[in-house]
């Protein structure tokens, strides 16, 4: 029976029916013109949701717009913004929504635009499924490329390669293959396990909503076909158990639970389970709902938990079973999208959240920037909007993590401006830094390590004699060090020889001792104990007898003190 | 132990029940984050399915913030009763605010159009409530599908020191992490009911039977024919054109407001599957009926901008 039907003569039964679709959430991609918004216009118009008075109006704006040939420009549907409208592309994250018999459909629909890259990772973000249009025309582009790599780094396991504008290369089987061909190759290198190719032409609707008998060389299902029923992977609930905790309930003395979404995982009443970063460890009681206790619970699933031990547990921790824990420590490397005006810049400190904690993080090092057109790593000294890079981040406090390619709620995070509170970009965890920085105990108990000051200063120690020229020249030399070095966001200080005893001290603490020869043809110099700081000399003198302050910090560059 | 829930089949929650649980941790996270949350209660059935979900989110727990309602004076009556027997039934505290400022004295749809009457009463009252008591977030049931200018709104709605919306200086949304930063002054619209449609939310009304204002469904109302709508005659402030004489007509309305705003659809859908029933066959979208969005291009953006919900 045709839902339509269903609906007209056992509506009881139609929501029975309903009531057990599952969501789709699917994210299209294209360039400005590739005919996305006509395919999504198409998909809500032949699936039954557009109503008569927004079809009156699309049939206005049609005529005004005068697009092709007096027809309906399906496009118009969805361009949402007056601001949109008059530059005619579209800006923003739209969401649509339709449903189908099988199917509730979330479309993000993101903008193709050079300059849109942030829109795509944010539309991804939730996406199980990407529609990747490709003009028939021009097949696989430079953008096409783009779309494709962000929507492998943001973890998108379907893949659909729409070839539109089929009508516009003759409705040819030949042209399918030549630019399947070339997908093909990308979807190795991208790693993509389910991709399907899909000829079709949004504009007259071929093998959007129904088979299109000009290529019926095309044995595949149609587009809506194909969402409705391509399996889902997600997976979530055989992974290990992540419960972030996301508020405290206490409403009364004799209740206290735990409220929170289950990032992946399953648990169960009587469940050991331990919080993290405490490591106490308690059991679970029940498994409170609105609608009753639950005797389980799987990801995605918001619950409160309640524990049979008073142990102190707080919003930001995470409940998690004990044989499957995840990764803990302050530094993280990451892939990142950049989405701010204002670059990413090593050692700037941003706020992270990362489940529901939110701490305090430094960029320890941009490691390299990819060229999202070619693929291509290349050295950065900085990220810009919409960059996609590696990088190494150090947190002020422990962090809970999973890679993201494990597991999406636990390996995601967002960076926020201290001053502005503007999101600037999104991560995705790649596993814990790899350098110096990983150092750091794990936990952050005990005594604070040399390797964890190192960390926090962003610095190696070193021990700079400023020898030669006269003492004002030498101290003046230093002075200029000393600024520099701190404007530059590093730690230096000027020692006085006679207290060069103290310079292991120093050195322990990891800073940069700067220290004056005391004149005359005898320069302090070792034999000193530096400890495991490196040992300069940096000669004074007037004009090209003495090293500039450039010099001397491109020397202090070079031989890894900062960076 | 008391009996427990079986457990939703492994890898399948019900579109219904994923709606339901990011709506819930959307609330939570907001009420973690925030200092002075708020919850806007307008009355209608999107506002009912919000409050059942935040009852559901901070369950054993109350609602850990009061339900505002910016009340023009031109409520259908019917709602306000249903307003004050919800809220008591259930302990929620309810605050309400009217714009009683210079510019809203005498302020009527009649006379001063919709346009007008909905930024001075609706708008402009929102405003001044959120500054009076100080709140820095606010829910709204708002839903992506109901408008075109919606589809792009954020779950967090950042909102300046005005209350002002700039749709070029949202901030991206990603997962389920919510930015809820805000410097002193500033505050968020939240909107749960983002992912919903209006199916979505009539089944969700059907399956929780959860009570919402009898003027849902169908009854003799006296109504009067202008511009093509069906108003209801509620009191007698209805000012009548020459000629105009209200009939009883078998009527229901799929959004409620203002009365004299709100146009009616003839209907016989005396229960929940009837109307949804109705919803999946017709032929007009649920905000035809209200006038206030067609007064001119774009202009659902346009009261966002000012302040809008």
């Amino acid at each position: 029976m045709r839902e339509q039907d269903l609906i007209a003569v056992d509506i009881e039964g139609y929501l029975r029916t309903h009531e057990q679709k599952e969501i789709l959430r699917l994210l299209t991609a294209g360039s400005v013109d590739d005919g996305k918004s006509t395919l999504i216009g198409r998909l809500l118009h032949d699936s039954n949701m557009v109503y008569d008075d927004q079809m009156a109006a699309l049939r206005k704006d049609s005529a005004k717009k005068s697009s092709a040939d007096g027809e309906i420009d399906y496009s118009l549907l969805v361009d949402g913004l007056l601001s949109e409208r008059e530059q005619g592309i579209t800006i923003d994250v739209a969401y649509r929504y339709f449903a189908t018999p099988k199917r509730k459909f979330i479309i993000a629909d993101t903008p193709g635009h050079e300059q849109y890259t942030r829109n795509m990772a944010t539309g991804a973000s939730t996406a199980d499924l990407a529609v990747i249009l490709v003009d028939a025309r021009y097949g696989v582009l430079p953008q096409t490329r783009r779309h494709s790599f962000i929507a492998s780094l943001l973890g998108i396991k379907h893949i659909v390669v729409a070839i539109n504008k089929m009508d516009l290369r003759g409705y040819e089987e030949a042209v399918f293959h030549e630019i399947k061909g070339a997908y093909a190759q990308l979807a190795v290198r991208l790693g993509f396990k389910d991709v399907h190719y899909l000829p079709l032409s949004a504009l007259r609707g071929d093998n959007v909503v129904t088979k299109s008998a000009a290529m019926p060389w095309y044995e595949g299902p149609p587009l809506l076909e194909h969402l409705e029923t391509v399996p889902l992977t997600r997976g979530g609930n055989t992974g290990p158990l992540r419960f972030p905790v996301q508020y405290v309930l206490r409403p009364n003395l004799d209740f206290r639970g735990f409220s929170g979404t289950l990032a992946s995982g399953t648990v169960r009443c009587g469940d050991r389970i331990m919080a993290l970063p405490s490591r106490k460890t308690s059991t679970v009681s029940r498994i409170v709902t609105f609608d009753g206790d639950l005797a389980e619970a799987h990801a995605d699933m918001a619950v409160t938990l309640t524990l049979a031990d008073e142990i102190d547990v707080s919003r930001g921790d995470t409940l998690v079973h004990e044989e499957a824990l995840p990764r803990v420590g302050r530094s993280i490397e990451a892939m990142m999208v950049w989405m701010n005006e204002r670059p990413m810049t090593p050692r700037s400190a941003y706020l992270i959240k990362q489940g529901t904690k939110v701490a305090s993080v430094e960029v320890h090092a941009i490691h390299e920037r990819v060229d999202v057109n070619t693929l291509e790593p290349h050295p950065a000294m900085k990220l810009g909007l919409n960059d996609i890079g590696r990088v190494t981040l150090t947190a002020s406090r422990a962090l809970l993590f999973d890679a993201y390619a494990d597991n999406h709620g636990t390996g995601a995070f967002i960076l926020i401006d201290r001053l502005t509170n503007a999101t600037l970009g999104a991560g995705m965890i790649l596993g814990p830094g790899t350098d110096e920085a990983e150092a750091i105990g794990a936990t952050g108990e005990g005594r604070v390590t040399v390797a964890e000051r190192q960390a926090r200063l962003g610095q190696r120690p070193a021990a700079l004699f400023f020898v030669g020229g006269d003492p004002a020249l030498r101290e003046a030399l230093a002075h200029g060090v000393e600024r520099r070095l701190w404007d530059d966001g590093y730690t230096a200080h000027l020692l006085d020889p006679r207290d060069l005893g103290a310079l292991r001290g120093f050195t322990e603490l990891g800073l940069i001792s700067l220290v004056l020869g005391d004149g005359g043809d005898d320069p302090t110099r070792p034999p000193v104990d530096a400890g495991a700081a490196r040992v300069f000399e940096v000669q004074c003198g007037a004009g090209e007898a003495g090293e500039s302050i450039e010099a001397i910090v491109a020397r202090l560059r070079d031989g890894g003190i900062i960076r | 132990m008391p009996d427990l829930v079986p457990p939703p089949a492994l890898n399948h929650l019900s579109h219904l029940k994923q709606l339901e649980a990011e709506s819930i941790h959307i609330l939570r996270e907001v009420v973690a984050e925030f200092d002075n949350p708020v919850m806007l209660y307008s009355v209608g059935k999107d506002s009912a399915v919000m409050v059942r979900l935040a009852q559901k989110a901070f369950f054993p727990g109350k609602l850990p913030f009061p339900l505002l309602h910016v009340d023009t004076t031109w409520k259908f009556r019917e709602m306000i009763t249903f307003r004050d027997a919800f809220c008591k039934e259930h302990g929620f505290d309810l605050l309400v605010h009217t714009n009683t400022a210079p510019e809203a004295v005498g302020m009527n749809p009649f006379d001063h159009g919709s346009q007008k009457h909905t930024t001075v009463m609706k708008t402009h009252a929102l405003l001044q409530a959120l500054e009076k008591w100080g709140f820095d977030a606010a829910f709204g049931g708002a839903r992506r599908d109901e408008e075109k200018s919606r589809a792009k709104e954020r779950v967090y709605s950042f909102r300046d020191k005005l209350g002002q919306w700039d749709p070029k200086n949202q901030r991206p949304e990603l997962w389920s992490l919510y930015n809820g930063k805000i410097n002193k002054g500033e505050s968020i619209r939240v909107f749960p009911l983002s992912n919903w449609t209006e199916l979505d939310v009539w089944q969700y009304i059907h399956l929780e039977s959860i009570p919402i204002v009898p003027l849902y469904f169908a009854a003799k109302r006296p109504v009067v024919e202008r511009d093509g709508a069906l108003i209801m005659v509620d009191d007698a402030r209805m000012r009548l054109e020459p000629g105009e004489v209200p009939a009883e007509m078998t009527v229901r309305f799929r959004t409620l407001g203002d009365y004299p705003l709100t146009g009616a659809i003839e209907s016989t859908a005396t229960t929940l599957p009837e109307i949804i029933r109705e919803m999946l066959l017709t032929k007009h979208s649920e905000r035809q009926g209200r006038m206030i969005d067609h007064d001119e291009k774009g202009s659902m953006e346009t009261k966002k901008r000012e302040g809008y919900f």
